[in-house]
């Protein structure tokens, strides 16, 4: 309509159009491009894993999953021994962690002064920082006869001397174990999770924890009924980040776990994880061996699958528990 | 400095004073935080099931003094309030006066609705728990009491376990409303209640002030004067920490005795 009368100006309106819904497009594919890297590097590895070890996982299944004898020289390869190494020591270091980096989060968020929030927030990302290899290296020198020559013999001797419990204490203090694996990794991920703690809990509303002080709840229930429902995902997503990284961890474990195939009762006794098996191995692995270590690094990945979908899970009930 | 309702001008002023007892007597009360003095020398007399309200510019420390009465500013380190503010001629400000027990006597509902990530019937139920132990079924018939009383039962009452934050800003509001009346507190302290509110919550909220003052003292914080003049009985304007002037709210917004009162009123400053 304008067309005629104001002939220039629209006709510069509609080049623009054009060019912001060309740039817009060109905007989205990228971003779409972006995001399937991730998916595509996922299938990448998952794909590749399942290549390699393709040997173990499809020629000698029933063996491969259900055994836990590994001789390469015999050429048996039972993965139980590293699943059972890998799953228990991330239980014990998650056991340990989450109420640590639960107080840690809760002091620096509601507790402590505020000059001393950002220094000890400050130290903390720093921990998050080290190595792994520092971690490995002190658990090795320092953390292993520590162990050996003061807290092993002591469990045995009173946790050990328990039924039933007892059995999780049994042993020679060696130093090297699960035990000690799973306290070592327990000091990698808790500034990781506290850091993520400390930081969901500062989004809480004031008001909202004013609401519950005023109707006489104590700064614990606050915390416990207030503040964890209201940050439970990003807090139950920080612990999951967590169990993650004290599933893959190498380096730390590798050191401390004494590399042993066999499942053993206790805790004090020493087992192997299946990243710490791949890096033991890999360099000299040839043939069936190499297949097995790759057929194990699968495995990594469905265990991680699964502990992730069990999160999953859980936030859906406990959100369906809340009514929504 | 300040000068009270107990002298009365007018036979409406006489009765309204005299029909109710003091349910909070505020002495000589100073409040500090980091250095800067809040509350300067207030003393007033709170009437027993009247709706109080407190006006005055932001900052004028109203909303600070609405705060120590149920001395939730306890919470934060660093704040300091001296004098006497009795409750029942106990000194809610020593620090044997029991925190739990203050808080199930003064009830508080805050300026913009929140209702805690948990069901509708756990957010009422959530508060009783802390002072009593009641069984299954009395926890029923008080959630439903306290609902009732908020004037939002019959909108909930299908949908009790549903999540309360699916509820719209003035059920939620009166949700929270329902939560601290649902302690059966002596006081119950709004602090501008309806600010975050459309004109019709607000007026809902206004509906059920009016209820609620057969039951409760009540002591409203609000920046709008109209809604003062409308729900209150008496009123107090504060202006820099100090109390200019308190009274019959009919009093206070046709006659007051302060110009700084009456320049508020008229919109010369504030």
């Amino acid at each position: 309509m304008n067309a005629t009368s104001l002939p220039a100006e629209p006709r510069d309106s509609d080049q623009r159009a054009l060019r912001d819904a060309r740039n817009d497009r060109l905007f989205r594919l990228i971003l779409k491009c972006c995001a399937l890297l991730v998916l595509l590097t996922l299938l990448g590895a998952a794909a590749s894993t399942l290549w390699g070890g393709r040997e173990v996982l499809f020629g000698h299944t029933w063996e491969f999953l259900t055994t836990s004898d590994w001789n390469p020289v015999e050429n048996k390869y039972g993965a139980l021994g590293p699943i059972f190494g890998t799953l228990v020591t991330s239980i014990i270091a998650i056991v340990i962690a989450v109420p640590v980096s639960f107080g840690i989060a809760l002091f620096l968020s509601e507790i402590a002064p505020s000059w001393l929030r950002t220094p000890v927030a400050t130290a903390i990302e720093l921990l998050a920082a080290i190595p792994s290899i520092i971690y490995g290296m002190w658990g090795l020198f320092v953390f292993v006869p520590f162990m050996a020559d003061h807290v092993e013999p002591k469990l045995s001797d009173t946790l050990g001397q328990l039924p039933i419990i007892g059995a999780l204490f049994d042993g020679p203090p060696l130093g090297l174990g699960i035990l000690t694996a799973g306290i070592v990794l327990a000091v990698m991920i808790i500034p990781f999770i506290s850091s993520v703690m400390r930081e969901v809990f500062q989004t809480v509303p004031t008001r909202l924890k004013e609401s519950a002080y005023a109707l006489g709840s104590t700064k614990w229930e606050v915390v416990w009924d207030i503040m964890l429902p209201y940050t439970r995902s990003a807090v139950i997503g920080g612990i999951f980040l967590g169990l993650g990284r004290a599933l893959g961890e190498t380096m730390a474990v590798t050191f401390v776990l004494g590399n042993s195939y066999d499942i053993q009762a206790s805790l004090l006794m020493p087992g192997t994880s299946i990243s710490s098996s791949i890096a033991n191995e890999f360099n000299e692995a040839v043939g069936t061996h190499r297949s097995a270590l790759i057929a194990l690094g699968f495995l990594l990945f469905v265990v991680t699958f699964i502990v992730l979908m069990i999160a999953r899970l859980m936030l859906r009930r406990l959100s369906r528990r809340e009514g929504n | 400095m300040t000068s009270f309702a107990a002298t009365p001008t007018t036979t409406a002023d006489a009765q309204t004073t005299t029909a109710s007892r003091t349910r909070i007597q505020v002495r000589g009360l100073d409040f500090h935080y980091n250095g800067f003095h809040a509350l300067k020398q207030i003393s007033m007399d709170i009437p027993e099931r009247k709706v109080t309200a407190i006006i005055g510019p932001s900052g004028c420390g109203k909303s600070t003094l609405l705060r120590v009465f149920n001395r939730i500013y306890a919470i934060y380190p660093g704040l300091t309030a001296s004098g006497e503010v009795l409750l029942d001629g106990e000194n809610i400000l020593d620090p044997r006066y029991s925190m739990n027990r203050l808080r199930s006597k003064v009830g508080m509902v805050f300026q913009k609705p929140v209702p805690f990530p948990m069901t509708i019937y756990e957010n009422i139920a959530y508060g009783i728990r802390h002072h009593e132990k009641l069984k299954r079924k009395a926890m029923d018939e008080r959630v439903e009491e306290a609902l009732r009383s908020a004037a939002l039962w019959d909108e909930v009452k299908d949908k009790l376990k549903q999540s309360a934050l699916g509820l719209s800003g003035g059920q939620q509001q009166r949700l929270c409303i329902a939560r601290g009346i649902a302690l059966k507190p002596e006081v119950l302290l709004l602090d501008e209640p309806t600010s975050a509110l459309d004109p019709i919550a607000t007026g809902r909220i206004e509906q059920l002030i009016e209820e609620l003052k057969k039951t409760f003292t009540i002591v409203i914080v609000t920046h709008n004067m109209q809604q003062a003049a409308r729900v209150s009985d008496h009123t107090a304007f504060m202006y820099m920490g100090e109390l200019i002037e308190f009274g019959n709210t009919e009093k206070i917004f046709t006659k007051p005795d302060k110009k700084q009162t009456e320049d508020y009123i008229t919109g010369r400053f504030g």
